[in-house]
């Protein structure tokens, strides 16, 4: 079973030491995903979500106080790994990350089909002239005008910047990429036209993404599969579809309620209370302070339940 | 429920006198060449009308780029308008001296988008809120201290205690914002301007403020406007919808008939652009119009989005600018497909 799937994570777990105490950010995950799907991960900030993504790609700062767990990925145990064979083997060559805001963060001072070839030229040792070419082939699938490659950042528009970014995540051709909120400081329509690339880049390519928001009504986009993240742990997890008709676990209804309708005209709810700091959190449930259908059971952690291919860690549905 | 669909709204917009009335405003920004030199103009905002009644919300809705931002300072009394009238409860901006323009902004608030980068990180939230009234000649600190509790009670930041002595990076983003829209209130302002109050924030925390912002709209009898991108949370909040395109209103509607019975189709790709959760649009493509909005130093001629448009006539759209029509009371849109005599 294990062979065929791309990514398999299991009790990932990612705490920062600071002087109160361990945040623990990411804190017994378990997902996986197969090749050519799309799996959302859906939370509020704060949650823990983009240091998930910090600890599947091992970018991890220095006030690292606990990092553990088991990530596979295309069979690879890379956990396994040291540093450096897993910076020249993994990172970039089997997957890589669209990080927030990396339409900002291009170098101003370089052109853009530089900063889209280096990642094959170091990962790939490539020369210049066969990165160059693999770019302006990115470029193409992305949308891009291939004579953009020889422009700077600041000529080009927010969603072409965003699809730069895209393309220099491609050009290793891994199997795997990460998003971290691709789409949330752009338009729209912009926003719409970056998910068509995404969608093609995944019927064409068949690639795989991992896409890390908190704008619910976009990730339905992309998503084959829907994990809601809450104070560092996955509450559920399953089918898309299912999902967005049904959710299961209480504070993933609640989030659902909270989403703005175009046509709208149900009154829409909001969950009173805030998330709980991710130091020293108490045992049980972490959601049960805020949760209208809390009962006894939920001061004990609560047990992950398999339903219908789904997975809820609830009470609830024990 | 916070959208109401009265039936008499178009009756209730009619008898509503107006507050703030905008005619063939115009802001317009001079382009320099090494520093002098005309190079031409950045058309902001072009040939803008509207009026604004009391205790009316609405909604401006358009892409970045789009002069909406342009168009609040200018009603903010920030940017002065090239040409064309702001009138304020009958008098015109323009007529204002530096005395009548500090009245002015006590009458007007405004509730920035990005609450952390709008609140100064070194002062207390009582100072924040203590700024305004002084400014605005309040005397006595006990008055003072009485207005900021009575405001703070209105946003719910309760108990005052707590956050008084607080500093903005101690609070969450919706506390924040919550600053935010205190301080907007604090003068006791007859009108907001809410630029992108909620699209920094959590879902969650998104309708609270939503919700917070519609309260106060309703029990002081606040005119409203909201400037947004995002369509879907536009009927939870207003009454009327302007679209904007290049510098330029195109689309005017009550939200209803404009959500449902989209004109200009500009507005109809903006509302196909739109995601709800539906797991089906993981299936289709979204259809977009190719190309990306003009430069405002030279907009295209005629109908400013007729080189994206799917409708365009030519020899029409590309060569002169529609007038407003309305193909039905209420609704107005410039767009030559709604011209009786094409």
């Amino acid at each position: 079973m294990a062979e065929n799937k791309l990514l398999k994570v299991e009790g990932l777990k990612l705490y920062f030491r600071t002087t109160g105490g361990n945040v623990q950010a990411v804190d017994g995950v378990n997902f996986d995903l197969d090749y050519n799907r799309a799996v959302v991960i859906l939370g509020e900030s704060g949650c823990g979500k983009s240091s998930l993504a910090k600890a599947i790609l091992r970018l991890l700062p220095r006030n690292v106080g606990e990092y553990g767990g088991k990530i596979n990925i295309d069979g690879l145990d890379v956990m396994e790994l040291d540093d450096e064979t897993y910076r020249k083997d993994v990172r970039w060559v089997k997957m890589s990350l669209v990080p927030q805001a990396a339409m900002n963060a291009l170098n101003p001072v370089l052109r853009v089909g530089d900063q889209v070839a280096e990642p094959a030229i170091i990962h790939l040792g490539m020369n210049r002239e066969e990165a160059m070419n693999v770019a302006r082939k990115m470029f193409q699938h992305v949308g891009v005008p291939v004579d953009f490659l020889a422009r700077y950042p600041f000529e080009l528009s927010g969603g072409m910047r965003q699809r730069v970014a895209i393309a220099m995540a491609l050009v290793t051709s891994p199997n795997l990429i990460i998003l971290d909120e691709p789409t949330s400081a752009l338009d729209v329509l912009t926003q719409a036209n970056i998910f068509n690339v995404l969608k093609r880049l995944k019927k064409e390519l068949g690639i795989s993404f991992i896409l890390i928001t908190h704008d619910i009504a976009t990730s339905s986009e992309l998503a084959d599969e829907v994990a809601v993240m809450y104070a560092g742990q996955i509450v559920e997890v399953g089918d898309a579809a299912r999902f967005f008709d049904e959710p299961l676990h209480p504070y993933s209804k609640k989030l659902m309620a909270s989403v703005p309708r175009l046509r709208g005209t149900k009154e829409l709810e909001f969950i009173t209370g805030q998330p709980p700091s991710l130091i020293n959190l108490k045992p049980g449930c972490r959601f049960a302070p805020r949760c209208p259908l809390r009962y006894e059971k939920c001061d004990q952690e609560p047990p992950v339940v398999e339903k219908e291919g789904r997975k809820v860690k609830c009470w609830l549905h024990a | 429920m916070i959208y109401e669909n009265k039936p008499n709204l178009t009756n209730m917009t009619q008898q509503r006198e107006s507050l703030l009335s905008i005619k063939n405003l115009r802001v317009w920004f001079e382009l320099r060449r090494w520093g002098f030199g005309l190079a031409g103009h950045v058309r902001a905002v072009d040939n803008v009308s509207f009026e604004l009644g009391r205790g009316e919300a609405i909604a401006v809705v358009g892409e970045s780029g789009c002069g909406k931002s342009s168009l609040m300072k200018t009603l903010l009394g920030l940017y002065k308008p090239t040409s064309g009238d702001i009138t304020f409860e009958g008098k015109n901006l323009k007529d204002f001296d530096s005395e009548g323009m500090r009245s002015y902004h006590a009458r007007v608030g405004y509730v920035q988008q990005d609450p952390f980068g709008a609140l100064a990180p070194f002062l207390s939230v009582e100072r924040i809120l203590e700024e305004p009234l002084i400014i605005g000649g309040v005397k006595s600190k006990e008055e003072r201290l009485q207005r900021i509790k009575k405001v703070m009670q209105e946003v719910k930041l309760m108990p005052f205690e707590d956050f008084l002595g607080k500093f903005p990076h101690m609070l969450s983003g919706g506390q924040q914002q919550r600053v935010v829209i205190a301080r907007a209130m604090i003068m006791e302002p007859r009108f907001l301007v809410a630029d992108e109050p909620v699209s920094m924030l959590d879902a969650s925390v998104r309708v609270e403020i939503l919700k917070l912002l519609r309260g106060l709209q309703t029990t002081h009898n606040l005119s409203v406007i909201y400037i947004t991108h995002d369509l879907s949370t536009v009927s939870y909040f207003s009454e009327r919808i302007f679209v904007m395109y290049a510098g330029q209103i195109i689309e005017k509607a009550k939200v209803r008939d404009l959500l449902d019975d989209a004109k200009h189709p500009y507005t109809v790709a903006l509302l196909n652009g739109t995601s709800e959760p539906d797991a089906n649009n993981a299936k289709t493509f979204k259809e977009v119009p190719p190309g990306e909005p003009p430069s405002l130093v030279k907009p295209p001629a005629g109908c400013r989005f007729h080189p994206r448009c799917a409708h365009m006539i030519a020899g029409t759209c590309d060569i002169k600018e529609p007038e407003e029509y309305e193909p039905t009371p209420g609704h107005f849109v410039h767009c030559w497909l709604y011209d009786k005599k094409q």
